[in-house]
């Protein structure tokens, strides 16, 4: 009797929790309200299954409890209502995955016209760069990096020239428009999240990663390391500043470009550096992924 | 030294002789006999998994009371979740089930003698011991263990800012290597065990699930370690020859590596092809032994046992398809997410059966809440809850905003952490009398019962709501974080108190095991008039041999609980047939000698 009325106690106890629980998402800024509405209809269904089983199970204990001269039936199986089971179970994991994978083809497949921002992390610090007037994001390798060209940019590379290099940790974009977010590392794995935006990515040395979302409410926003990248990883902090257009405008021409830059003159290093890294619009990630 | 002659049953003819060794060296420390071998699997790895405990208890200080205790550093935080993490998964859970359950039971239940290569088998365990000095000896070494993470995902592991990277990682893949070899030597034992030795009428139909999802395990093992071991000695060749299989072009703190090519991605993929099978490696034993309890303390036969099967055998097969659902925001192409959701998703349906199933034999039972029967409960609960939670990391649109948050920890901690333990403990109490020859306390265990179920759930329930608002996980220090809200460090100093709790209250378990040997009411062959063979033994604790001069003979499934006719509630599986109570396959009545 006891333990039935533990169990119920936990389902009822659960189910208040979530209630009453002051912990829950952050307010969404970003275009991605179909992930939310994907893990709501995901909760509901999950919370619904514990219960029902926990429940069952405490009245079955309540119920069949041992008692004198009262024996268990004989019964090893019943083919019906395995299969009835199996069924209804098919049905629910269909319900959650059908919307699931909807929302993952939107989240893998970045809209015509989406803006281009480069992130690029190191342990343990966020910089970033914009493609510039020409809208390509010149080649880059990891091996140039250098005290004058942190970024890595090929000297040689007129795409690049025009490249805008954000050396802070502070990120604005323009509400409203979406933007492609590539991403790469020039150290170990980090990943790149704001928690109000939903979606993150790893940032993976040797590769160029990507998401793409649509900023849509103003604000600062915090970035935050979301993969263990050594004992300065919780401090590997950033913000998103989500702006009108015309705060953003002003912002954009206050980024040097990389003529500008130390590095940004002369020829590159007499080194073969056919492996550089195409990380503009024209050999995107997207691309490099089949699109 | 004398020499035992066993006579063998009718069918084998004349067995090989045994020579039953009577030096208390030959016979508790080089033991090749299976019952001591899982002894002294199970106490060196409850051992070292007090060690994890501990360091899950300096950890939870960091969180719930950051800079309380002023030795946890940032360098020391993450060895110990490092090393919390490979402890628990590798040298606790996977050697317990295997090397402990799997050493005790597989020979008693299938009714042999022993592992077939008994031999291997104290090698096994020795190899085992090996690792796990090795693991503990990186404590010890310049710069201490590794502080990667149990993944150990380069570069990171291999590079500077990351604790042990000088000598703990070296020791961390060294052991693990060990570590893989001894599982082979084991694993392969027992699998031939079952397939080769079990004893006349004993049906692959037939075997208890304990014995099903040991031997499906085994496979498992055999299969996905590889992935572990290669991979272990190619970081191995990363960290001290310089090669570059994982290690791209690298800038690292300002200096330029040598390393060229490599790719970062590929471990993850060995890593996870190894890993997701793992915790179907710690979790099919776990059905296994679950089931079996259930079917006992409730006296009803295991509802749906072919259905069992082909669930563990589904899941077993379905484990190496769904690795990369570790990785969807890896950078990974993500095309990959809609096979991996897919395959995630459908692995739910076998196991969802395998829970109606397990509450399908408490109805219409015969429930008696013993202390085993509390775990089972317990375990049913914390695993729907755990497996709940997997549904949305699983869905990879969901995993999205969840992964890499604790979120993560608390779902993982539920379903192959807790809900596994609940088991070991569930059937520490079951098989303790057979190991012993007596009971452990009812009333230590009662209050160990609740203490730890209630607490882990406590624990980890809440936990998943640290999750939703976004707390990361493997953070030092939230201070500064301002999305976080101050409740939400409030609920982490009670999850702490709620850890140091339930890790206290390990210490009434581990006193009632010693307590017990000694005071422990005597049990008898028998004391839960159990149907499987190893409560059928001629003497309590089985001998040199386990069987005396003849093995039994089964003619019945292992699950004849409350047979309608029958005398008692239970028909052990070498209860002979009578009119009333026939021969019987996965609970159908057959016509004698169809089943030899």
């Amino acid at each position: 009797m006891a333990v039935a009325i533990v169990l119920a106690a936990l389902v009822v106890g659960s189910i208040l929790f979530s209630l009453l629980s002051p912990w829950w998402f952050t307010p969404l800024a970003s275009n991605w309200g179909a992930i939310d509405t994907t893990l709501v209809i995901t909760f509901v269904i999950t919370g619904v299954v514990f219960s029902a089983v926990v429940l069952f199970m405490a009245y079955a204990v309540f119920r069949y409890r041992h008692r004198e001269g009262i024996a268990a039936s004989y019964e090893p199986e019943s083919k019906r209502l395995e299969m009835w089971l199996t069924g209804v179970t098919s049905v629910g994991i269909a319900a959650m995955l059908a919307p699931g994978l909807i929302v993952w083809d939107d989240y893998i497949r970045v809209p015509t016209g989406a803006s281009v921002v480069e992130v690029v992390g190191q342990q343990w610090n966020w910089t970033f760069r914009l493609p510039g007037n020409d809208g390509v994001l010149g080649t880059v390798d990891t091996r140039r990096i250098s005290a004058e060209n942190p970024f890595g940019l090929n000297p040689d590379d007129p795409k690049g020239k025009d490249d805008l290099l954000v050396n802070s940790n502070e990120l604005r974009l323009p509400v409203g428009r979406p933007v492609k977010m590539v991403l790469r590392s020039v150290d170990v794995l980090h990943d790149f999240y704001v928690p109000n935006i939903r979606a993150k990515m790893d940032l993976v040395p040797g590769m160029v990663s990507y998401f793409w979302f649509t900023p849509e409410r103003t604000g600062t926003y915090e970035i935050l390391c979301a993969e263990l990248c050594g004992v300065g990883h919780s401090m590997m902090r950033g913000s998103v500043i989500v702006v009108e257009d015309e705060d953003y405008q002003p912002w954009l021409r206050e980024q040097p470009t990389f003529a500008q830059s130390p590095a940004g003159t002369g020829a590159g290093k007499a080194m073969d550096f056919a492996g550089d890294l195409g990380t503009g619009a024209g050999r995107s990630g997207a691309e490099r992924h089949g699109h | 030294m004398v020499q035992t002659a066993v006579i063998g049953d009718e069918r084998a003819g004349v067995e090989p002789e045994h020579h039953e060794p009577k030096s208390f060296l030959t016979k508790y420390i080089w033991s090749q006999d299976h019952k001591v071998i899982a002894i002294q699997y199970t106490v060196t790895a409850i051992t070292v998994g007090l060690i994890a405990l501990v360091m899950s208890w300096m950890m939870r200080m960091q969180i719930g009371f950051p800079y309380s205790l002023g030795f946890i550093d940032q360098d020391r935080y993450y060895q110990f979740v490092t090393m919390h993490g490979m402890i628990m998964v590798i040298y606790l859970l996977t050697a317990l089930f295997l090397g402990g359950f799997g050493n005790y039971l597989i020979p008693l239940m299938v009714g042999a003698r022993d592992m077939v290569f008994p031999y291997v088998n104290m090698l096994s365990y020795w190899t085992y011991l090996l690792s796990v000095l090795v693991l503990v000896a990186s404590f010890f070494v310049p710069g201490g263990p590794t502080g990667a993470g149990w993944t150990l995902y380069p570069p990171q592991a291999i590079l500077p800012g990351t604790p042990g990277r000088e000598w703990g990682i070296i020791m961390m893949l060294v052991s693990l290597v060990i570590f893989v070899a001894a599982f082979t030597m084991g694993g392969l034992n027992y699998v031939t065990t079952v397939l080769q030795a079990r004893t006349r009428g004993m049906t692959m139909m037939r075997l208890p699930l304990t014995v099903w999802g040991i031997f499906v395990s085994t496979i498992l093992g055999l299969l996905a370690f590889p992935a572990l071991f290669v991979s272990g000695v190619m970081l191995l060749l990363d960290r001290v020859l310089l090669t570059s299989f994982f290690m791209p072009s690298i800038v690292s703190m300002g200096e330029p590596l040598g390393y060229r090519g490599g790719s970062p991605l590929l471990f993850q993929h060995l890593f996870w092809f190894f890993g997701h099978p793992e915790v179907y490696i710690v979790a099919l034993p776990a059905f296994g032994i679950v089931s079996d309890l259930i079917s006992t303390h409730a006296r009803k036969n295991i509802f749906g046992y072919r259905m069992m099967v082909w669930a563990i055998l589904a899941i077993g097969v379905l484990s190496f398809v769904v690795w990369a659902h570790h990785m969807y925001v890896s950078g990974m192409n993500p095309y990959f997410g809609f096979f991996f959701a897919t395959t995630t998703l459908i692995i739910a349906v076998p196991t969802a059966i395998k829970v109606y199933n397990w509450v399908l034999t408490l109805w219409r039972g015969n429930i008696h809440l013993t202390v085993p029967m509390l775990f089972s409960l317990a375990f049913i609960i914390t695993f729907v809850a755990g497996g709940m939670s997997g549904l949305f990391l699983g869905n990879v649109v969901v995993d999205v905003p969840l992964s890499d948050t604790y979120f993560v920890v608390a779902h993982f901690h539920m379903v192959m952490g807790v809900a596994p333990i609940l088991v070991v403990f569930g059937g520490i109490y079951h098989w303790y009398p057979k190991v012993t020859g007596r009971l452990l306390s009812d009333a230590m265990g009662k209050f160990h019962f609740w203490v730890t179920f209630l607490g882990t759930f406590a624990i980890f329930f809440p936990m998943h709501y640290l999750g939703f608002v976004g707390m990361p996980r493997r953070y030092y220090d939230f201070s500064g974080i301002n999305f976080i809200p101050d409740s939400a460090h409030t609920l982490n100093a009670f999850i702490t108190i709620a850890a140091l709790v339930v890790g206290a209250a390990q210490g009434v378990f581990l006193f009632n095991l010693v307590w017990s040997a000694f005071r422990g009411r005597l049990a008898g062959g028998n004391p839960w008039r159990a149907t499987t063979l190893e409560w059928q033994t001629p003497e309590t604790p089985p001998g040199y041999g386990n069987w005396g001069p003849r093995l039994p003979i089964v003619h019945r499934w292992a699950y004849d609980f409350s047979v309608p006719g029958a005398d008692e509630d239970f028909l052990p599986q070498n209860h002979p047939p009578s009119r009333e109570t026939a021969e019987t396959a996965h609970g159908r009545p057959i016509a004698k000698g169809t089943m030899a």
